[in-house]
C-alpha cells in the first residue's frame, strides 16, 4: 500500500513540476518579447544596411536575463539586430559564460561558428577575449568594461563603457531632491541626511559610480553623507539585502547599489525607504520606493560596430559613448516617490551636463581630507601592480573615461564619504 | 469459513528481483533514455513550440559540431572523469563526501599560487612538478580533516566535507584580493606571455595531456579497486563495517587512508583545471563538478570503466544545453529542465532493474489459494 501510495505521490509531484514549469515558461516568453519591443523602439535609425547573408554576429554574457546587467547587455543587442536587420540565425547569444577558460572557448566556437564580430559583457571576460582575438585574426573582438585595448596593440580588439557616471549624477540630483523633501516636511534634520550605497567591488568602477551619484545628491542637498557597503560579488540576493538592511539599520535614509540582484531594491520596499537603481528601472518589484534608474544603453555602440564590421569599417581600440549618443539614460522616474519638480530639475541638468556647462567631477566641488585636489595620478594603463600612471585632473576637473572607457575614478573617499 | 475469507490483492505489488539478465537490465535503460527523450520532446513542445528533432540535433552539434566543440567535450569529459574517480573510493566505502569541490578547489588555489608566486623561479617541467606536489597534498589535507574528526570522534562527514566546500571557496577569495586587490575578483591569465606551468601541447592538442592523465587514472583506478587488497578493505568496509573489524580491518585506518588517496585524486584535478585547462582561478573553477560527479560516481555504480560513459552522457546533457541555448535562443533553464529529466529517469529506471512489478487483475485470491502458492 505504501509503494502504491508513494507512487501516486510522485506521479502528482512530476505532473505538478510540469504544470509550474509550464507556466513559467510562457510568463518568461512573454516578458522577453515585451522588454524587446520597448528596447527596439530606443533605437529608430533610418535606412537598413545590406548584409550578407553569411554575416554573424556572436554575443557572450556573464549570466542570463535573471542578472539585471546581463539582461541589458541582451535586450541591446536585440535592439541592435533590429536596428541593422539581422535575422535570430545571425546572431548568436551564449549566456552564463563564466569568467575563465570557458570565455575563451565560447568566442572561439563563435568564430568557428563564421562569426564576423564576437562581443563579451564582463570585465573578467578580458583576457580570454584578447586570447582568442589573437588566434582569430579576421574576426572583431569587442569587450565591455575592459581595460587593455587601449594599450595592447591588438589590432582586432576593443575595449567601449560609456560615461555611466553622467546618470549616476543625475540619478543622484534626484536623490538629493529626495532628501530635501524628507528635510522639509521634517521626518530628518539635515544631518541625518545618509545615504546608504551596497556597491559589489571596492575598485575604480565602483568607486567612481557612487562617487557621482554622491556628487549630484550633493548638488541639490549640501548635508549629504553616504556610507558604503561591498558585497564582493556582482550578484547575491542574499548578500545585497543584508547589506541594504545594515545601511538601512544605521539610519540611512535612501539606499542605492551598484550590484546585479533586486536584493536591495526589495529590502528597500520592505521598510518604506527610497532606492535608487542601476540597469533597470525596479518599479514593479518596489512601486512604493523605487525613485529612478540609471543606465548604459549599449545599443548604439553596438549598432556602431556591427555596422563597421558590415562595412569592413576600422573601429577605435577604446571607445567612451556618452549621453550625447544616447548611451547613457535615466530611466522610470517614480512620480509617486520624486519630490516636487524632479523631472524639470533633471532636464535642467541634463541639459548643462550636454553643454558642458556642469562637469561631474568639477574639483571644485569636492575635497578629500579637506582639501581640493589640484592633480591626481591614476592607474590608466593597467599593470599587475596597479601603479598609478597618469595625471587626470585638468582644468578643474578629474577628466573620467578621457584617458580611456573603463572607469579609473578610484579615489577613496571624498569627503562626506564613509566605508561602513 | 475464516479460512475461505476472500481478500483482495493489491492491484499492484512489487517483488525484488533476484537477479537480471544483463541484456535485460540494458533493454530496460534503453527503454528509459527513449520514454525520457519523448517527455523532453513533449516538454519542448509545450513550452516552446520548437521542433523537439531540432533542439536534439543543436545538442549533438554543441557536443559534435566542429572539431573544437570535440576537444571541448573531452576536455570536460576528462574533468569530470578525474573528479567522478576521486570520489568513488570514498563512496564505495560508504563515507559520503560531498567535500570534492572544495577538495579540487585547494587543489587548483595550490597549483595557482605555485604559478603566481614561482613562475620566474623554475622551468616549467620543474614548476610543473611543484603544482603536482602542491595540489595533491592540498587536496589531501582538506580530505584528511574530516576523515581525521569521523575516524576519531565519529563526526557527521557529510556536513563536514560540506561545510569545508565554503571554507574552501572563501580560501579562493581571500588569495585572489590578496594577489589582485584593485579589481572585480579576476585573475587574468597567470603567466599568459611567458606560459610558465602550462601544460605542454601534445600534437598541437593543448587538452590532450590531461585527457591522457585522466585516462591513465581510469585504469590504474579500475585496477586498484578491483585487484588490490585496499580495494578489497574498501569494499568490506562499505558494506558492513563490522564485517571489516571481524576480519581484522582496521577501519578508522582505511576510512583515513581512502578519503586522504579521494582529496589527492581531487587535487590532481585541480591541478588539471589550473595547469591544463583555465590557467587562472576563481571561486567557480570547479564548477560545480565536485557535486555533479557524485552523480556520474553513483550512475557507473563505482565502476571507473563505467564512469567514462556516465561523465560523457553528463557532459553531453550540459554542453547540448548551451548549444540550445545559443541556437534556438532559449533561456539555457530549459536545458536543465531537459536535464533533469533524462536524469530522473536514467536514475527512476534502476527502481525497475533491482524490482519487479506485478499486476493482479481484478483477480480475487483466497487466503488457501494464497498458502498454496506460498508453498510452491
Amino acid at each position: 500500500m505504501k509503494k502504491i501510495l508513494s507512487v501516486v505521490l510522485m506521479l502528482a509531484m512530476v505532473l505538478s513540476t510540469c504544470f509550474v514549469l509550464a507556466s513559467c515558461g510562457t510568463d518568461e516568453n512573454a516578458k522577453a518579447t515585451g522588454d524587446t519591443q520597448t528596447a527596439g523602439e530606443n533605437t529608430g535609425s533610418g535606412e537598413k544596411l545590406s548584409v550578407d547573408p553569411d554575416f554573424k554576429v556572436g554575443f557572450i554574457f556573464l549570466h542570463d536575463e535573471n542578472s539585471t546587467y546581463d539582461k541589458n547587455f541582451m535586450d541591446a543587442a536585440k535592439a541592435a539586430q533590429e536596428a541593422v536587420g539581422l535575422s535570430d540565425s545571425q546572431v548568436l547569444f551564449k549566456s552564463n559564460v563564466p569568467e575563465g577558460n570557458e570565455c575563451y572557448e565560447a568566442a572561439a566556437e563563435l568564430a568557428d561558428a563564421g562569426c564576423d564580430l564576437v562581443f563579451a559583457d564582463s570585465f573578467g571576460h578580458e583576457p580570454f577575449i584578447m586570447q582568442a582575438a589573437e588566434e582569430f585574426e579576421d574576426v572583431q573582438f569587442y569587450h565591455a568594461t575592459g581595460v587593455n585595448a587601449h594599450t595592447a596593440g591588438i589590432e582586432n580588439f576593443h575595449n567601449a563603457f560609456a560615461s555611466i557616471y553622467e546618470g549616476r549624477y543625475l540619478a543622484g540630483i534626484a536623490a538629493g531632491m529626495k532628501l530635501n523633501e524628507m528635510i522639509e516636511k521634517g521626518d530628518i534634520t539635515a544631518d541625518e541626511a545618509k545615504i546608504g550605497y551596497v556597491g559589489a567591488f571596492n575598485y575604480a568602477e565602483v568607486v567612481s559610480g557612487f562617487t557621482s551619484f554622491f556628487l549630484g545628491a550633493r548638488s541639490v542637498c549640501e548635508s549629504a553623507t553616504m556610507e558604503v557597503v561591498y558585497t564582493n560579488s556582482w550578484f547575491d540576493i542574499a548578500l545585497e539585502k543584508e547589506a541594504a538592511n545594515k545601511l538601512m539599520d544605521d539610519k540611512c535614509v535612501l539606499i542605492s547599489q551598484h550590484a546585479d540582484s533586486e536584493g536591495a531594491p526589495k529590502a528597500c520596499e520592505e521598510r518604506g525607504v527610497p532606492n535608487v537603481a542601476y540597469n533597470i528601472s525596479t518599479m514593479s518589484m518596489a512601486p512604493t520606493t523605487a525613485l529612478i534608474s540609471s543606465k548604459i544603453n549599449w545599443a548604439p555602440y553596438m549598432q556602431m560596430i556591427i555596422e563597421a564590421a558590415v562595412k569592413g569599417e576600422k573601429v577605435a581600440a577604446d571607445t567612451c559613448y556618452t549621453m550625447k549618443e544616447d548611451a547613457v539614460q535615466i530611466l522610470g522616474l517614480n512620480e509617486a516617490v520624486a519630490a516636487e519638480g524632479t523631472a524639470e530639475a533633471l532636464e535642467e541638468a541634463k541639459a548643462k551636463l550636454l553643454s558642458g556647462e556642469i562637469k561631474v567631477f568639477d574639483t571644485s566641488k569636492f575635497t578629500v581630507n579637506g582639501e581640493h585636489l589640484t592633480e591626481y595620478m591614476a592607474d590608466v594603463v593597467s599593470d599587475p601592480n596597479f601603479e598609478p600612471d597618469t595625471n587626470v585632473i585638468s582644468d578643474g576637473c578629474f577628466r573620467e573615461s578621457e584617458e580611456r572607457s573603463a572607469p579609473y575614478f578610484d579615489i577613496k573617499y571624498i569627503d562626506g564619504i564613509t566605508e561602513k | 469459513m475464516a479460512a475461505n475469507k476472500k481478500k483482495h490483492e493489491p492491484f499492484i505489488h512489487i517483488t525484488k528481483r533476484d537477479a537480471i539478465v544483463w541484456w535485460k537490465a540494458w533493454l530496460i535503460r534503453i527503454a528509459a533514455v527513449i520514454i525520457a527523450l519523448l517527455v523532453c520532446a513533449i516538454v519542448v513542445v509545450a513550452l516552446t513550440g520548437y521542433n523537439p528533432i531540432k533542439v536534439y540535433a543543436s545538442m549533438i552539434d554543441g557536443t559534435f559540431g566542429s572539431s573544437r566543440k570535440v576537444w571541448n567535450t573531452l576536455q570536460s569529459t576528462a574533468i569530470l572523469l578525474c573528479i567522478s574517480l576521486a570520489v568513488t573510493p570514498a563512496f564505495k566505502m560508504k563515507f559520503w563526501n560531498i567535500g570534492a569541490e572544495g577538495q579540487v578547489l585547494m587543489g587548483a588555489l595550490a597549483s595557482a599560487a605555485c604559478m603566481f608566486y614561482a613562475g620566474d623561479r623554475f622551468p616549467t617541467p620543474i614548476l610543473i612538478l611543484i603544482m603536482a606536489i602542491a595540489s595533491i597534498v592540498s587536496g589531501m589535507i582538506w580530505a584528511l580533516i574530516p576523515a581525521f574528526f569521523k575516524a576519531k570522534w565519529n563526526t557527521n562527514e557529510t556536513l563536514f566535507t560540506l561545510m569545508m566546500n565554503y571554507v574552501a571557496i572563501q580560501f579562493v577569495s581571500f588569495a585572489i584580493m590578496v594577489w589582485v586587490p584593485n579589481g572585480s575578483m579576476t585573475m587574468g591569465v597567470i603567466n599568459r606571455a611567458s606560459k610558465i606551468g602550462w601544460f605542454p601541447e601534445i600534437f598541437g592538442q593543448k587538452y590532450l595531456f590531461n585527457i591522457i592523465i585522466v585516462v591513465l587514472l581510469t585504469v590504474a583506478m579500475f585496477v586498484y579497486l578491483k585487484f588490490s587488497k585496499h580495494g578489497y578493505e574498501i569494499a568490506v568496509v562499505g558494506e558492513s563495517e563490522n564485517t571489516a573489524r571481524y576480519i581484522g580491518i582496521n577501519v578508522k585506518h582505511v576510512i583515513i587512508r581512502t578519503m586522504m588517496f579521494s582529496g589527492a585524486l581531487c587535487g590532481v584535478a585541480g591541478l588539471l583545471l589550473v595547469a591544463g585547462t583555465n590557467h587562472t582561478i576563481t571561486t567557480s573553477t570547479a564548477g560545480g563538478n565536485g557535486f555533479t560527479a557524485i552523480m556520474v560516481s553513483w550512475l557507473a555504480k563505482f565502476n571507473p570503466i563505467i564512469m567514462m560513459l556516465t561523465s560523457f552522457l553528463i557532459v553531453f546533457l550540459q554542453r547540448g544545453a548551451g548549444q540550445i541555448a545559443t541556437t534556438l535562443r532559449l533561456n539555457q533553464s530549459i536545458s536543465d529542465i531537459l536535464t533533469g529529466i533524462i536524469l530522473f529517469f536514467i536514475i527512476g529506471c534502476e527502481f525497475f532493474v533491482n524490482y519487479k512489478i506485478n499486476f493482479s487483475f481484478g483477480k480475487k485470491i483466497t487466503e488457501a489459494e494464497k498458502i498454496e502458492e506460498a508453498a510452491k
